[in-house]
C-alpha cells in the first residue's frame, strides 16, 4: 500500500471535516476521493499532503511514518483545483522550480523540464507566463510542475473544477492516459461521480468526514453498500422498499411475477432515452427506456403497467424519501 | 504539540510581533503618547489658556474654515474626476490619472512656492491681474486654500476610483434601462456604492488640510490674527518657549487627526484578510 | 488549444474593467472641462510657473543655484537621508505588512490605527511628537535636536505608512495556493518567502519606496523644530527653497525647487508603470 491513512480525524472549529478515517491506497492506481463538497475529501487529500495537520491519527506514506513531516519533506506532488501558478515566472521557470529548489544540476533540470513539457504538450509555451495560457493548459503546466521532482505520490485536488465541460472531459481522458504512462501512485478529489467512474481504478466514496464504501467503479456502481453511495453515482428510483436505478426496471404491458401495477402518467423523450413515470398505488416510479423499446411496447400515457427490476439489477434498501430529482442527477 | 511546532514556530511569529510593535511603540505610540501628556500636564489649563488667547482662537478658526472650504472643493472634484477616469475614455486619460497623484509626491515647499509664482501679488504670472479685479491670493485665505486643497487633492480620487473600477458598470446600465437619467443613476445607483469610499476620503483629506504647514506658511504670509493658522501656531508658541501652548495646540490637532484616521481605519472593514483555513 | 490560450489570457484584469468604458457625453464633457481647468490653474499652471522661473535664469543660473556650497549640502544630505529612510522602510514597512495580514492577535487593530497616524497628523505636530520623546527633555536620555539622526527620525516618522500601505493589500490578496505549491515541491519557509511571495510583492514595495522617497525628499514640518536646520549640518533641500524664498530669490528657490520636482515626476512616472506591471501580471 502506498498511502495509509489511520484513524484521521479533523475538526475545523465545530465543524468535523474527518471524522476517524482510515484508508489505504494502493500503489501505482489512480484512486478517486468521491462525494459531496464539504464532505471532507480534500481535507483529507491535504493532511495527506501535509498542508493541513489532523488533530488525531497517522498517515504512511510508502511505509515512512509522514504525520509529523512537513509538506516540503513528504515527496509529494500537489495539484490545485485554481493552478496556484506561479505568476511571475514562465511555464519552464514554473516547471524547474521543485528541481531547483532541490539544487539540481543545471543541465539535469532543463532536460527534465523539457522531457515535462512534452509530456504535458506545451513545448511551444515553454517561455509564456501563466497568465497567457488557458485554463487547461496551466493546470497541464501544473501537473508538469508536480511530477517534475518525481513525487512518490501525486495528489489532485478536484483538478478539472475549474474548467469548462470541454476541456474537462479532453483532460479527464489524458490524465488516464498520462497515468498509464507514467504510473506514479495517483490521488484525485472530485464530486463528479462520471469522472471518477471513467478515469478511477479504485473510489473512496466519502461523505460527512466518514468512508462510506472503497472499490472498483464495478464494485460500487453494481454492489453500492447503501443508499448514499447509490444515490451518489447516479439517478435512482424508488420501488417499493428499494432504491433502483431507473434503467433497471422493466416495463410489462400485463401482470408479470413480482412486479407492481400502476399507470403511465408522464412520457418523455430526451435525446435516445425516454423517460416514463409510473403511478403506482403509493409512488410515482421512474424507469427510463429506449425509444424502440416503447414503440414495440406501444404504451402512451393513461396505459395501465406492471414494473420490476431486472434480473441482477443494483438495488438497496431506501433508508428515507428520495431526495429531489436535481440532488440524485446532479 | 508537535503538531504546532512544525508550522511556523511561535517563536519566530512572536519574534516577528516583537519587532513590530516595538518599532511603531518607539516610532509613534510613545512619542504621541508623550504629546497628550505634556498638554494635559497640570490638567486641562494649557488648552485652557490657549483657548482664552484671541489670536490662537483666530488661527483655529481660520484653520476649520480653510480646511473645510478645501475639503468640500477637493470632494466634487474627487468625485467627479473619479467618475471621469473610470467610466470614460478620453485622449490624455492615462496622463491625467497619474497627474493627479502628482500633489502626493510634491513637496509642500514647493507647492508654495509655485503658488506665488503664479498668484504672488507682485509679479506672479496671474497675480497682479487678479488682484486689479479685486480678488488677493497670495498673503489671503484664497491661496491657503488653494495650498491646503493642492496638498490633498489625490486622496478621494485614490479612495474612490478603485470602489469604482470594483462595481462595475451592470448596476448603472440596469438603471438607465429603466429609464433613469444620469442625474438620478448618479444619485441613486453610484453615490450609494461609493459612499463609504467618499467618506474615508474625506476623512483623509481633512486630516491633511488641517494640519498643512509648510505651503500654507509660505502663501499666507503668516500674520497672528489674520492669516496664521493653528500648525503655525504651534511653530511660533514652541520658538517663543512656550512649550505649554505648543503641545495643547499639537494636542488639538492630534485628536482631530486621530479622529480621522480613527474613522477610515477602524470603521472600514478588516482588509487585511487573515487566511482562512 | 491556441484559440483556449487566446481565451485564457488575462482574465483577472479583464474582470475589473468596466465592461464598457464609454466615450465623452455632453455632460461629462463639459465636466471635463472644468476639471481640468481647475487641475491647471491649481497645479499645472504652478509647478509649470517653477519650471519657467528656473528656465529664465537659464542653465547658468540654475546650475549656480544647485551648486551652491550650501545648496549643494542641503541637497546631499537630503538625497542620503531619504534613500537611507526609504531603505528602512522598505525592510520594516513588508515586515509590518506581513504581520498584519499574517499574525493574528488582539490589539492589531491598534496597530492599524497606529501605522496611519503619521500620515494624518500634521507635520509641525510630528515634530513636536518627535521631539518630546527623542528630545532634550525626552524620558529615554536620547537627544537627536539639531543633530543628522534627528533628520533621519522625522523622514522615518513621515514616510512610515507608504510601504506598509501599498504591500499590505497585495499580501493579502496573494494566492495561499501558490505557497503551498511551493512548500509540496520543497520550498522551506524562506525560499517561499524568496522565490513566491518576495517577487509577487516587490511592484508594491517598489511603488511604497517611491513615494516614501518622494515624501523624505521634500519634508519641511517635521523637521523644523527637531533638526535646527543647520548649514551644512542638517539643513535640507525644503529648507533652503524657503530660505530663498524669505531673501526674496526666487529664481534660485525656483532651481532647488525644480530638482525636487524632477524627482516627484519620476516617482509618479515610476509608480504608474509599477502598476501597470502588476495589473498585466494579474
Amino acid at each position: 500500500m502506498s498511502i495509509e491513512v489511520r484513524h484521521v480525524s479533523k475538526r475545523f472549529g465545530d465543524f468535523v471535516a474527518l471524522d476517524d478515517v482510515s484508508v489505504s491506497i494502493p500503489t501505482g492506481q489512480l484512486t478517486a476521493l468521491l462525494g459531496p463538497s464539504g464532505g471532507g475529501k480534500s481535507t483529507l487529500l491535504r493532511v495527506v499532503a501535509g498542508l493541513e495537520q489532523a488533530d488525531s491519527g497517522t498517515v504512511e506514506i510508502e511505509g515512512v511514518d509522514a504525520t509529523h513531516l512537513r509538506p516540503q519533506e513528504r515527496n509529494v506532488g500537489f495539484v490545485f483545483q485554481h493552478y496556484a501558478a506561479f505568476k511571475h515566472l514562465t511555464v519552464a521557470r514554473n516547471i524547474a522550480f521543485g528541481l531547483e529548489v532541490r539544487r539540481r544540476p543545471k543541465a539535469e533540470v532543463r532536460r527534465r523540464v523539457q522531457e515535462l513539457l512534452e509530456l504535458v504538450h506545451l513545448e511551444q509555451f515553454a517561455d509564456r507566463l501563466p497568465s497567457q495560457l488557458s485554463g487547461g493548459q496551466r493546470q497541464r503546466m501544473a501537473l508538469a510542475r508536480a511530477l517534475a521532482v518525481e513525487p512518490r505520490v501525486l495528489l489532485l485536488d478536484e483538478p478539472f473544477g475549474a474548467l469548462d465541460a470541454k476541456v474537462r472531459k479532453e483532460l479527464r481522458d489524458w490524465l488516464r492516459r498520462l497515468h498509464e504512462e507514467v504510473h506514479v501512485t495517483t490521488v484525485f478529489v472530485t464530486h463528479d461521480q462520471e469522472e471518477a467512474l471513467e478515469v478511477a481504478d479504485e473510489i473512496v466514496v466519502i461523505d460527512a468526514g466518514r468512508v462510506r464504501q472503497v472499490g472498483t467503479p464495478d464494485e460500487l456502481y453494481d454492489s453500492p453498500a447503501d443508499d448514499f453511495v447509490m444515490r451518489f453515482l447516479g439517478p435512482v428510483t424508488q420501488l417499493g422498499g428499494d432504491l433502483v436505478r431507473p434503467h433497471d426496471i422493466e416495463l410489462h404491458t400485463s401482470p408479470v411475477e413480482g412486479a407492481t401495477a400502476g399507470t403511465i402518467s408522464r412520457l418523455v423523450r430526451v435525446g435516445f432515452e425516454v423517460r416514463i413515470d409510473v403511478t403506482t398505488a403509493d409512488q410515482v416510479v421512474l424507469v427510463t427506456a429506449t425509444r424502440p423499446q416503447v414503440q414495440a411496447l406501444g404504451v402512451e400515457v393513461g396505459t395501465p403497467v406492471w414494473v420490476r427490476p431486472v434480473a441482477g439489477a443494483a438495488t438497496v434498501p431506501a433508508a428515507g424519501p428520495a431526495p429531489d430529482d436535481d440532488l440524485v442527477t446532479a | 504539540m508537535a503538531d504546532r511546532s512544525r508550522r511556523r514556530p511561535p517563536l519566530g511569529r512572536w519574534a516577528l510581533r516583537l519587532v513590530v510593535v516595538a518599532y511603531l511603540g518607539l516610532l509613534v505610540a510613545w512619542p504621541v503618547g508623550l504629546v497628550a501628556r505634556n498638554a494635559l500636564d497640570g490638567g486641562l489649563a494649557n488648552i485652557r489658556d490657549i483657548l482664552e488667547e484671541p489670536d490662537t482662537v483666530h488661527a483655529l478658526r481660520l484653520t476649520a474654515g480653510v480646511a473645510l472650504t478645501s475639503v468640500a472643493i477637493n470632494t466634487v472634484f474627487g468625485v467627479g474626476i473619479s467618475l471621469l477616469l473610470v467610466r470614460h475614455r478620453f485622449p490624455g486619460r492615462r496622463l491625467l490619472s497619474a497627474l493627479v497623484d502628482l500633489p502626493l509626491s510634491v513637496s509642500p515647499v514647493v507647492v508654495g512656492l509655485a503658488l506665488v509664482l503664479v498668484y504672488g501679488g507682485r509679479d506672479g504670472w496671474l497675480g497682479p491681474t487678479l488682484e486689479d479685479l479685486g480678488l488677493q491670493v497670495i498673503f489671503a485665505p484664497p491661496g491657503m486654500v488653494m495650498a491646503t486643497t493642492f496638498v490633498a487633492l489625490p486622496l478621494v480620487v485614490r479612495e474612490v476610483v478603485p470602489v469604482l473600477e470594483e462595481i462595475g458598470t451592470e448596476q448603472e446600465e440596469a438603471a438607465h434601462s429603466l429609464g433613469a437619467g444620469a442625474w438620478a443613476t448618479f444619485r441613486r445607483i453610484t453615490l450609494p456604492s461609493i459612499r463609504w469610499a467618499v467618506v474615508y476620503g474625506v476623512a483623509l483629506s481633512l486630516a491633511r488640510a488641517l494640519g498643512e504647514f509648510g505651503a500654507v506658511k509660505i502663501v499666507s504670509g503668516n500674520v497672528a490674527g489674520r492669516t496664521r493658522t493653528a500648525t503655525l501656531v504651534v511653530e511660533e508658541k514652541y520658538l517663543n518657549f512656550d512649550q505649554g501652548g505648543a503641545y495643547a495646540t499639537a494636542f488639538l490637532l492630534t485628536l482631530v487627526a486621530v479622529a480621522c484616521i480613527a474613522v477610515v481605519t477602524l470603521v472600514r472593514p478588516d482588509q487585511s484578510g487573515g487566511r482562512s483555513p | 488549444m491556441t484559440a483556449a490560450a487566446l481565451d485564457g489570457a488575462g482574465p483577472a484584469t479583464s474582470a475589473r474593467r468596466p465592461r464598457h468604458p464609454g466615450g465623452l457625453t455632453p455632460a461629462s464633457g463639459l465636466g471635463l472641462g472644468v476639471a481640468l481647468v481647475w487641475f491647471s490653474l491649481l497645479v499645472l499652471l504652478p509647478l509649470a510657473a517653477v519650471a519657467a522661473t528656473t528656465a529664465e535664469g537659464g542653465w547658468g543660473g540654475f546650475w549656480r543655484a544647485v551648486t551652491n556650497e550650501q545648496t549643494a549640502a542641503a541637497i546631499r544630505l537630503t538625497v542620503t537621508q531619504a534613500l537611507l529612510v526609504t531603505a528602512v522602510d522598505v525592510v520594516m514597512g513588508t515586515l509590518v505588512a506581513w504581520v498584519l495580514v499574517r499574525d493574528s492577535f488582539p490589539g492589531k487593530r491598534l496597530l492599524e490605527l497606529l501605522i496611519d497616524i503619521p500620515f494624518a497628523l500634521p507635520t509641525i505636530v510630528a515634530g513636536l511628537v518627535l521631539l518630546s520623546l527623542y528630545g532634550p527633555d525626552g524620558p529615554l536620555g536620547v537627544d537627536v535636536t539639531n543633530r543628522r539622526p534627528a533628520v533621519f527620525l522625522a523622514l522615518l516618522f513621515v514616510t512610515t505608512p507608504f510601504v506598509v500601505r501599498t504591500v499590505q493589500p497585495v499580501l493579502a490578496e496573494l494566492d495561499p495556493e501558490a505557497e503551498e505549491a511551493a512548500a509540496s515541491l520543497g520550498a522551506g519557509r524562506l525560499t517561499i518567502f524568496r522565490r513566491i511571495v518576495l517577487p509577487a510583492i516587490t511592484p508594491a514595495i517598489a511603488a511604497g519606496a517611491a513615494l516614501a522617497f518622494a515624501r523624505g525628499m521634500g519634508e519641511y514640518g517635521s523637521l523644523v523644530l527637531l533638526s535646527g536646520n543647520l548649514p551644512f549640518r542638517t539643513e535640507v533641500a525644503s529648507v533652503r527653497i524657503l530660505a530663498s524664498i524669505e531673501s526674496d530669490d526666487l529664481p534660485a528657490a525656483a532651481s532647488v525647487a525644480t530638482v525636487l520636482l524632477v524627482v516627484s515626476l519620476a516617482v509618479i512616472a515610476a509608480i504608474d508603470l509599477l502598476q501597470r506591471r502588476m495589473v498585466r501580471r494579474g
